[in-house]
């Protein structure tokens, strides 16, 4: 438990937030760690986690009929993995494939949002790193979707 | 504006439209700096600027890699060793190394820009002493696009180099990153406050890398780039690549964001 | 001071013969299909005697008029920038060899005597004597250089001058080799001619001339005077180039573009306009390629392209791209405003936009004017 905060207060996601709101955070995560070439959750496998990356490589594939497994981006060091265990299905929508051995800290889900409701003020500074996280994460996909290498002509 | 016929010395298939040619240096004085280019002349089909993609210390070629686009393009890769092409140049600004001294450096390139800062990061390695950690950070779109792939294997064996890939698509045997390359900056060491950047490959990729950059803390006047215009004569007599108050083939390619004040933000500038 | 003289018809003509004599080619103007051009002249009678233009935005008409003036029109569409770079020249010509190729050399330029510039074609052959020194184009100094200039003073200006607002007009103080003022006054016709080199004086003293007369002197002085009170228009330059570096996302460059048609017709007719582009051409069997410089022009799309796409692929940005390097970053580049204040662009626009109307429209329109209140909105940080 105070293993999980003392990582946790090092991570600059958490940065600026008081102890306190760190270690009611802590109460819903884990350390773990994946072999490479394993598989931290499936496509269409429940989704209750998010894993916060400490060490290691983690990609993203998504399984198509016509082209094959294709990474659709990679995930590192201090990156988080997995956004589905938010919103119903709860389903995962890829596969996380991990590159490199891993360490993680790994949120339960549900316990997250019990904390939240319980101390919206928390609840909403979470939220708020969280979108960040994501937005930066989409503007980023858009400029990969854009193709900006490939020769016109 | 009178190209000189030269000798290619050698043609080398790097990507499927993508080629390296050496040519013969029209006397032992001629030398470049990174970052510039010249203008190759197919004779009576037209002339293009291509950036030069050699070491700047190898005065017995010219080595230049050109991807092919259109009707020029592609008459100068066609030619074989011994067939000639016409010459014009060096022209344009440099990457600013002596700026970089005594700094950590940061160079950032996205698919065919690898080839204008490879004279850069071979300049850096010749001097390698006056800096400090040295970064290149790479993006492409696939693994099966990368330039000059023995060139970054042998550059990532290197201790006092730091080379980090990523791809925009890849298959799962793919072991690298996969994601735009402006996703590198974050896992490189370098300090921003110190720190210079050379950032070129595709405006877009550009202006998102400035951005990201300057998120970090770095000021704009330690932010190099090359710009891309249609650059007809490389005098500055043609008026097609200008920029505000700039001919982008004699005040660049390489410039500052500070000199260019933001206008590369702007709509169709 | 050089020698001020007077001569009349005659001596005019004796100028163009002494001209062509010293093995000048004299290039004047001339009436070719309702304009007034520019061509080789071999004596007055190829003038536009008696022959006056009436402009206005987008209008231009020639008329007669009773006096018998050779000079009593303002400016046609062309400049002789037309011979300085002449459109399509070819400037490099290689043939194959065993060594891959050679440069063929081309004839000298011809020698050109620009009859009857206007004060304001002078100051653009000054402009652009800046433009192409910078880069020591030889086609433009090798033709400038060797030329010999017959300038002449404006009298009567057009609707669409504005050369008084730029300096550059309507007398001409440099930049000749012979300066002229016609004089039509009832009876009398002369001019007064001043020389302003030491081989315009050497041409000068070759002419049938006498003395002017004071009353002479202030008369054709008064006549440019007289001429710069009547200016059809005016460019404010004050401060113009911050106006349109700080206006550059100015909404208003699309209202321009709503009524701007891109036929590159502006910069055509503009006497600085220095944009070129590069043909090569390969002779059938392949053996002989040249190299030609036809003009070019920012409005078109073409002007801006670069893989995937036209830098500027809308006409606002074209026109904005074409006003502001005139007006704005031409200062930086070459030490002076792009503009003459001839008005051509004015006049041969098909639909009549006027750049000294939409500088003075983007002044007014300042975007740097920030209202008060409106950026007092500060967006949070955490």
């Amino acid at each position: 438990m105070s293993e999980v905060f003392d990582v946790l207060v090092n991570q600059p996601f958490f940065a600026g937030m008081t102890d306190e709101q760190v270690r009611a955070v802590a109460k819903s995560a884990a350390l773990v760690s994946f072999d490479e070439g394993s598989v931290i959750f499936v496509e269409g496998g429940p989704a209750r986690y998010t894993y916060l990356i400490l060490e290691g490589d983690v990609a993203l594939t998504l399984r198509t009929q016509e082209h094959g497994s294709k990474i659709i981006q990679t995930l590192h060091r201090g990156e988080f993995v997995g956004w589905s265990w938010m919103y119903p299905p709860y389903r995962w929508n890829f596969d996380a494939n991990v590159q490199t051995d891993v360490k993680a800290v790994q949120f339960d889900g549900p316990k997250l949002k019990k904390i939240s409701l319980a101390d919206p003020e928390l609840g909403y500074t979470m939220m708020r790193r969280f979108t960040e996280v994501i937005v930066n994460r989409m503007q980023a996909l858009r400029i990969q979707l854009l193709d900006v290498y490939s020769t016109f002509r | 504006m009178r190209p000189t016929a030269r000798r290619i010395l050698s043609v080398e298939r790097e990507l499927p439209d993508t080629y390296t040619l050496e040519i013969e240096p029209p006397g032992s004085d001629w030398s470049f700096l990174p970052g510039q280019y010249t203008m190759l002349y197919a004779f009576g089909i037209g002339e293009v600027p291509i950036s030069i993609s050699g070491d700047p210390s190898d005065a017995t070629r010219i080595v230049q890699t050109i991807r092919a686009a259109g009707a020029v393009t592609d008459a100068l890769v066609a030619k074989v060793p011994g067939d000639f092409v016409g010459l014009r140049g060096p022209y344009g600004t440099a990457w600013d190394t002596k700026a970089g001294e005594g700094r950590d450096v940061l160079i950032i390139a996205g698919g065919i820009g690898l080839a204008p800062v490879r004279p850069l990061v071979l300049d850096v390695l010749n001097h390698r002493d006056r800096y400090g950690n040295v970064t290149l950070l790479y993006g492409a779109r696939s693994p099966r696009d990368l330039l000059f792939a023995d060139q970054l294997q042998e550059w990532r064996g290197r201790f006092d180099l730091e080379v980090l890939i990523t791809v925009d698509q890849a298959e799962q045997t793919w072991r690298g990153p996969v994601g735009v390359v402006t996703s590198l900056i974050g896992r490189s060491s370098f300090d921003p406050d110190a720190a210079v950047a050379y950032v070129c490959g595709p405006e877009v990729m550009m202006r998102f890398t400035i951005q990201e950059l300057e998120r970090k803390g770095f000021s704009d006047d330690r932010l190099y780039v090359s710009m891309e215009r249609n650059m007809k004569c490389g005098i500055g007599l043609c008026g097609h690549c200008q920029l505000g108050r700039f001919f982008i083939c004699k005040d660049g390619p390489v410039m500052t964001c500070a000199q260019m004040a933001g206008s590369c933000w702007i709509r169709e500038v | 001071m050089r020698e001020t003289l007077v001569i009349d018809q005659e001596g005019v003509d004796a100028l163009i013969h002494t001209l062509t004599d010293r093995g000048y080619e004299v290039v004047g103007p001339t009436v070719r299909g309702q304009t007034i051009l520019y061509d080789t002249i071999t004596s007055t009678d190829d003038l536009p005697v008696g022959i006056t233009d009436r402009q206005e935005a987008g209008t231009y008409r020639l008329e007669t008029r009773d006096d018998g003036a050779l000079f009593g029109y303002v400016v046609g569409p062309q400049s002789f920038r037309r011979y300085l770079t002449p459109p399509g020249n070819v400037f490099w010509k290689g043939v194959l060899t065993d060594d891959g190729f050679e440069t063929v050399e081309l004839p000298e330029p011809p020698r050109l005597a620009f009859f009857g510039a206007r004060p304001c074609e002078v100051a653009a052959m000054q402009v652009q004597d800046e433009v192409y020194s910078a880069v020591g184009d030889p086609v433009y100094l090798g033709r400038r250089g060797r030329s010999f200039t017959v300038a002449v003073n404006c009298s009567e200006p057009a609707p669409t001058c504005f050369c008084d607002s730029l300096g550059t007009g309507p007398g001409v103080s440099n930049g000749y080799d012979i300066a002229m003022t016609e004089v039509v006054d009832g009876e009398s016709h002369y001019f007064i001619a001043e020389a302003g080199t030491d081989e315009g004086s050497e041409v000068l003293a070759l002419l049938p001339s006498r003395d002017p007369l004071d009353e002479e002197l202030v008369h054709a002085r008064r006549m440019v005077v007289r001429a710069a009170e009547r200016m059809g228009r005016h460019l404010d330059t004050d401060g113009l180039k911050e106006v349109l570096y700080g206006n550059i996302e100015n909404p208003y460059w699309d209202e321009i573009a709503k009524r701007c048609l891109s036929c590159t017709n502006c910069t055509l007719v503009c006497p600085t306009c220095f944009c070129s582009t590069v043909e090569d051409h390969l002779s059938l069997d392949g053996s002989e390629a040249e190299r030609a410089r036809p003009w070019d022009s920012c409005f078109t799309l073409d002007f801006s392209y670069v893989n995937g796409g036209p830098v500027r692929p809308s006409p606002g940005p074209r026109y904005r791209q074409w006003l502001t390097h005139k007006l704005a970053s031409w200062q930086d580049q070459f030490g002076s405003i792009g503009c003459v204040g001839c008005g051509r662009c004015i006049t041969w626009c098909p639909v009549g936009i006027d750049i000294t109307k939409e500088a003075a429209a983007i002044r007014e329109r300042d975007v740097r004017r920030v209202v008060v209140g409106a950026s007092s909105a500060k967006e949070g940080t955490e």
